[in-house]
């Protein structure tokens, strides 16, 4: 019998990334969730995932306890294959090296477009904030996991500002704009893992989490959202997984 | 921004490019950066910025500066508070993320009182690379198709003449100074980087003058032992600084991490009200010691010790 464990939305949002991670690939991981994510995952299934961190590392263990503030301090680079400029670990991706690419999202509407630059009118904002950093070039050239908070101001209609390119206007938009390659693939939520319509690319729901309902999930979304009746459910954490996790942040700076 | 490629190699014959030495203080080193300059920051976020060079600037009241960095840290903040920038090119601009964001750069920014121009990560990169390729742009297939893209006026989108593919031409950036820090250098400049280069190898062969900072200065014997570590050659070096510490609170790679305590009393001070907390850390921290030493004396000891411990251990492993 599978023990009932209880969890925080961060540490739900870790392991459900984390599963979608295969062994063999070549992941780009943003900080905070997405390298609590891919790190799980190589402990667990995929001992044979290469992490690529933006500051120019290749294939680091990063270790317990030792969490990096962002993905370009020393802390990233422990037990690298190697050490290279940032420019030649982000032209990895323009070359097809990078297989999936891992961050997290402030908003993000209907066809997978991320807005991490601007609230309101980006001529006069309500708040200005931190901006792209290697997050356009990720998206513009590999697939993409996204993991964030499913609330209602975050999943929008349509972004204020698209700064990183999901499927831009849906269709064969993002083809037509020159962006051949990548794309939305899933995207992970404390409420659900949501994919995209091969055809129109909107998004929809692939899977509720445990004890998740429909309207949950259509309360939480501030457009339309597809949910098939025969949706699958996704199977609760479990405790191998989260001794991994609370092994490696012990201090909660991401999981809390 | 954009020189002329005729003047930027006139630029670069005026130089003294011998083999001299070239040590000097951080005020003299400062003297090198006109107003109205731009100016490159090596390192990225909150490792290897030529902190020390950036607190002379500071102090030597220098205005009008146009910035570019990878990742802007809270340098980004003190830049803007006390007059030195009002615009800064970079492709992310906070602290760091478990910081949250920073409202100095928002308070500056949503009142329009100073500008952050953002490109993406990989453009900026390329951009230093074009520049110290002698090439005048680059073509590149990210930020097609997003608003990053669309609020730039110097960039062009083309059909490859010879695949007929869409790509992005963006256009070499060539700053007039490059500032950066690095753990060994000799008296000539020749410097060596251990760990992560970002982009300060590029930047350094774009700019038309180079200022290094240096943990320590090494003999051009120990250099011409192992050529092959030197990374920025003293050709395109102009000043050498010996700065211990020339990071803090940021971290130098092996030899220091940040200093996490005196980084998070930076964010709780900046938290309540933005403007006269960054103007008080700046009194603090920038305008009132008399020398780095000084500086160094207000971080402390315990946490100059604690961050070296922890730099150091990076290779117990």
């Amino acid at each position: 019998m599978t023990e009932q464990m209880s969890y925080t939305a961060s540490e739900l949002l870790a392991v459900m990334s984390g599963r979608l991670l295969e062994d063999g690939q070549t992941v780009f991981a943003g900080v905070g969730i997405p390298l609590l994510a891919v790190t799980l995952a190589q402990r667990l299934h995929g001992p044979g995932l290469t992490i690529l961190f933006e500051g120019g590392t290749l294939g680091p263990f990063v270790v317990a306890g030792e969490l990096p503030p962002s993905t370009n301090e020393q802390r990233c680079t422990r037990r690298a294959n190697m050490l290279l400029s940032i420019t030649d670990v982000l032209l990895l991706l323009q070359r097809g090296y990078v297989d999936v690419g891992f961050m997290g999202g402030a908003q993000i509407d209907r066809y997978g477009n991320l807005n991490s630059s601007f609230i309101g009118d980006p001529k006069n904002p309500a708040i200005r904030l931190p901006g792209t950093g290697g997050g356009n070039d990720i998206s513009s050239l590999t697939q993409m996991i996204v993991s964030m908070k499913h609330e209602k101001r975050r999943f929008v209609d349509k972004v204020d500002f698209i700064t990183s390119p999901g499927f831009l206007g849906g269709g064969s938009t993002r083809a037509d704009s020159g962006l051949v390659s990548g794309g939305m693939y899933r995207v992970v939520t404390d409420l659900a893992i949501l994919n995209f319509d091969d055809e129109t690319r909107e998004m929809k729901v692939f899977a509720l989490h445990p004890g998740v309902t429909a309207e949950q999930v259509h309360d939480n979304t501030g457009f339309d959202i597809r949910i098939d009746d025969d949706v699958e459910t996704t199977e609760p954490p479990t405790k191998a997984e989260l001794d991994v996790l609370r092994h490696l942040d012990p201090e909660q700076l991401y999981i809390a | 921004m954009t020189q002329s490629y005729l003047d930027l190699r006139a630029a670069t014959k005026a130089r003294d490019r011998s083999l001299r030495e070239k040590v000097m203080t951080l005020e003299e080193a400062v003297g090198l950066v006109n107003d109205g300059d731009s100016v490159a920051i090596g390192g990225c976020t909150a490792s290897r910025t030529p902190m020390a060079l950036i607190w002379a600037l500071i102090r030597a009241r220098k205005s009008d500066l146009s910035i570019s960095r990878s990742i802007t840290s809270t340098e980004g903040d003190l830049l803007f508070a006390s007059g030195v920038s009002r615009h800064i090119l970079t492709s992310w601009f906070s602290q760091g993320i478990v910081w949250g964001i920073s409202k100095v750069m928002r308070a500056y920014t949503e009142s329009h009182r100073a500008r952050f121009e953002e490109w993406s990560h990989m453009s900026i990169g390329l951009r230093y690379r074009a520049g110290a390729m002698g090439i005048p742009f680059i073509p590149m297939r990210a930020m097609l198709g997003s608003d990053v893209a669309g609020q730039l006026d110097n960039i062009k989108e083309i059909d490859c003449p010879f695949t007929g593919e869409k790509v992005l031409l963006i256009p070499a950036l060539n700053p007039n100074v490059a500032l950066i820090h690095v753990p060994r250098c000799d008296a000539f400049g020749n410097a060596q980087i251990d760990g992560l280069q970002f982009m300060d190898i590029d930047m350094a062969m774009a700019a038309n003058r180079v200022i290094l900072t240096t943990e320590r200065i090494i003999s051009n014997d120990q250099i011409r032992r192992a050529p092959d570590q030197t990374k920025i050659p003293f050709i395109a070096v102009d000043a050498v600084v010996e700065v211990p510490y020339g990071s803090a609170p940021h971290e130098c790679y092996g030899i220091y991490e940040p200093m996490f305590e005196h980084m998070d009393a930076y964010a709780a001070l900046t938290a309540k009200d933005p403007e006269a907390g960054v103007a008080e850390y700046l009194e603090r921290h920038y305008y009132g010691p008399n020398c780095w030493s000084d500086y160094l004396d207000l971080l402390g000891i315990g946490e100059l010790l604690d961050a070296s411990r922890r730099g150091r251990s990076i290779y117990n492993d």
